[in-house]
C-alpha cells in the first residue's frame, strides 16, 4: 500500500512527538489535573457526535466500580473516512500513548481497540507496536515506575459492521452479541464493556489527548474556533487533484479546504460522510466546525459531471444495507427512501410522494434507536433541498436530465 | 464430516477456547479464527463453539448472521471484496466489477466452481483516496484498474 505524498504538517496532531513522551509525564501528575487541562482544552470527540472528552472521563473516573475499561474506536466505517487508518498506520503512538492516559485518569487497567475487521491488514504492525511498548515498561504493571499504575491494551476486530461505530453496538459486538445499540441510558461511563464503566473514545481524539497533555489545554485552545478548539484530521476524496489526509484548523471554510486538495469546478461536498449533508455551491463559505457545518472529518467533493441521484441512491443502499434491524423506523425507512430514489430516477414519482419521504426523513431522525438511523436521511434530505433545480427542474420533465 | 475431520475440528475448537477464554465475550474472536482457517464457520463447528462456552447454538448462528464477514456457508478458499461506495464508484469500480466478472465467469456473490474465489461487495473499506479498492482475503489492494485487479488475482495461488 502506498500513501498518498501529502505532507504530514498540522500544528496539533501531526506536531513533533515521541513514544512514551508524555506517559513519563502523566505518572507525575494526579487525575485531576489530567481532567483539568481537558476541560481547558475544551476538546470534543472526534468520532462526530462532539461530545466534551473531559465530561466523559471525568464521569467514567467518578464512577465507583472494581473494574473499568477504555475503549478506542477504531471502526471507522463512515464513507469517505480514513483518517484513523493514516493514524494507526503512521502515528500508532500516539493513539496508544493516548489510551495509556485515559486508562491512568478513569483508572482503568484495560484498554481494548475495537478495530474494524476490514483493517485487519494492520494487526500485526499494531500487535508488535504494543509489545515493544511493553518492552519499554510503556504498558503492562507499574508503568514508569510508578507503583500501582497497570495499564495493557488489547486489540480485537470486528467483522464488517458499520453500525458497531456506535459505543453501544461495539460494546455488545465485544461481549459476543449481535451489535445492536442498546438504549441509553445507562451510558457506557456508568455501565459499559460487561457492565463497568467504560469510556469509549475515537482513534484521533486520544491523539489530541496526547498533544493536550503535552502543551496544556491552553496551546491547544489557541487553534481552531471558540466552540471548537484545536485542528481536525479531514479525509478528503472524489473529485480533486490531491485526496488524502489533512490536518485543518476547526473554523477552515469550504472553499479554503478545496483550494487547498486542488479542486475544481466543484458542484456538491458531502460533509460527514454518507450520514452528513451535502452542500452546494452557495454554501461553501460555511465553517467546518461543530457549530457550523461538523463531522467526523469525512469530505466527499463532487464536480460538475456528476449525477447527484447517483451520488444518494448509493448512500441509500448503503444504509439500508448497514440498518442492523433492531428499530422499525431504521430498518423500514431506508428502504422507503431508496424507493423514493428509484422513484426519481425513472422519472416515476409524485411531488407529494417526495414530500412525505422528507417528512418520513424527519420522522427517522427523531424516532431512530441509534445515531445510524437518526442521521441517515440527512443526505436523503440535503440532497433533494440543495440540488433540487437539477434533480426535479431541469426541463427535462423533472427526469434528471435523462 | 468424517469422524476424523470432526474430530480435528473440535480440537482446533478446543485450542481457540483455551486462547481466548471461555466467556461470552470470546465468541467473536473464535469465530474470526473458525471463518479465517475454513472460510466459514459450519453448522458443526457451530455447536462445537457453543458447547464450549456454554451458551446455546443459535446463539452462535444468530451472531454469525449478524456479521457480513462470517458465514454460515462454505466460501471460495480466496474472498474478494469490491468496495462498492461512492468514491471508488466514481474511480472506476464498475469497471473493474466487470473485468473480474469476465475473467473468473462469475457474478458478484457468486463462488467459482474450482472453490477458488468468492466475489463480494463491500462497504467503504477506508481507502477513498486511493480508490477503487478491494480486498483479497486480508489483503488491501488499493489503486485499481481492470488490468490491474485481473493480474492480482491471477498472481493468487
Amino acid at each position: 500500500m502506498d500513501e498518498n505524498k501529502i505532507a504530514r504538517d498540522g500544528a496539533v496532531i501531526f506536531s513533533e512527538y515521541t513514544r512514551g513522551e508524555v506517559i513519563k509525564k502523566v505518572v507525575e501528575l494526579n487525575r485531576d489535573d489530567i481532567l483539568f487541562e481537558l476541560k481547558e482544552s475544551k476538546l470534543k470527540g472526534r468520532g462526530g457526535a462532539g461530545f466534551p472528552t473531559s465530561t466523559k472521563w471525568m464521569l467514567t473516573a467518578a464512577a465507583k466500580a472494581d473494574n473499568k475499561y477504555v475503549i478506542c474506536n477504531a471502526d471507522e466505517g463512515e464513507p469517505g473516512t480514513f483518517k484513523d487508518r493514516v493514524l494507526l498506520l503512521e502515528y500508532p503512538e500516539l493513539v496508544f500513548d493516548g489510551m495509556v492516559i485515559g486508562g491512568y485518569t478513569v483508572g482503568a487497567k484495560y484498554g481494548i481497540v475495537y478495530l474494524r475487521g476490514e483493517y485487519e491488514y494492520m494487526l500485526k504492525s499494531l500487535q508488535d507496536y504494543l509489545e515493544a511498548m511493553r518492552n519499554e515498561n510503556l504498558l503492562g504493571k507499574n508503568i514508569c515506575g510508578k507503583e500501582g499504575f497497570d495499564f495493557d491494551i488489547e486489540i480485537r476486530l470486528g467483522s464488517g459492521a458499520y453500525v458497531c461505530g456506535e459505543e453501544t453496538a461495539l460494546i455488545e459486538s465485544l461481549e459476543g452479541a449481535r451489535g445492536e445499540a442498546r438504549n441509553r441510558p445507562p451510558y457506557p461511563v456508568n455501565t459499559g464493556f460487561m457492565g463497568r464503566p467504560t469510556s469509549v473514545n475515537n482513534v484521533e481524539t486520544f491523539a489530541s489527548v496526547v498533544h493536550i497533555v503535552t502543551k496544556g489545554g491552553q496551546w491547544f485552545k489557541q487553534h481552531g474556533t471558540d466552540k471548537s478548539t484545536g485542528s481536525k484530521l479531514f479525509s478528503v476524496s472524489g473529485d480533486c487533484a490531491n485526496p488524502g489526509v489533512y490536518e485543518l484548523p476547526w473554523g477552515t471554510t469550504i472553499n479554503e479546504l478545496l483550494d487547498k486538495v486542488g479542486a475544481v469546478n466543484t458542484k456538491a461536498v458531502q460533509v460527514g460522510g454518507a450520514s452528513g449533508v451535502c452542500l452546494s455551491k452557495d454554501q461553501f463559505e460555511r465553517q467546518l466546525a461543530y457549530e457550523d457545518a461538523g463531522t467526523g472529518g469525512s469530505i466527499m467533493i463532487f464536480n460538475e459531471s456528476r449525477d447527484m441521484v447517483h451520488v444518494l441512491k448509493n448512500f441509500m443502499e448503503f444504509f439500508v444495507e448497514e440498518s442492523c434491524g433492531q428499530c422499525t423506523p431504521c430498518r423500514i425507512g431506508n428502504v422507503k427512501l431508496l424507493e423514493g430514489v428509484e422513484m426519481i430516477e425513472k422519472g416515476e414519482y409524485t411531488f407529494r410522494y417526495i414530500n412525505q419521504l422528507k417528512e418520513l426523513g424527519a420522522t427517522m431522525q427523531v424516532a431512530s434507536k441509534c445515531g445510524l438511523g437518526q442521521s441517515s436521511p440527512n443526505s436523503f434530505i440535503s440532497i433533494l433541498e440543495n440540488f433540487k433545480e437539477e434533480i426535479f427542474n431541469n426541463g427535462n420533465g423533472g427526469t434528471n436530465g435523462k | 464430516m468424517l469422524v476424523v475431520e470432526k474430530n480435528s475440528l473440535t480440537a482446533e475448537i478446543e485450542a481457540m477456547v483455551e486462547k481466548y477464554g471461555n466467556s461470552r465475550s470470546s465468541l467473536l474472536p473464535i469465530l474470526q479464527d473458525v471463518q479465517r482457517n475454513h472460510k466459514f464457520v459450519s453448522e458443526f463447528a457451530q455447536q462445537e463453539v457453543a458447547r464450549l462456552l456454554d451458551i446455546h447454538p443459535v446463539e452462535v448462528y444468530s451472531v454469525i448472521s449478524f456479521y457480513s464477514f462470517l458465514h454460515s456457508k462454505p466460501m471460495g478458499r480466496n474472498i474478494v471484496r469490491l468496495c462498492q461506495t461512492i468514491t471508488c464508484d466514481m474511480m472506476g469500480k464498475v469497471n473493474v466489477a466487470k473485468a473480474i466478472e469476465r475473467e473468473l465467469g462469475i457474478s458478484f456473490g457468486e463462488t467459482t466452481k474450482d472453490n477458488k474465489f468468492t466475489l463480494e461487495y463491500a462497504n467503504c473499506l477506508g481507502m477513498c483516496d486511493q480508490g477503487p479498492a478491494m480486498l483479497v482475503n486480508d489483503k488491501i489492494y488499493p489503486r485499481l484498474t481492470p488490468e490491474k485487479a485481473v493480474e492480482i488475482l491471477n498472481e493468487i495461488g
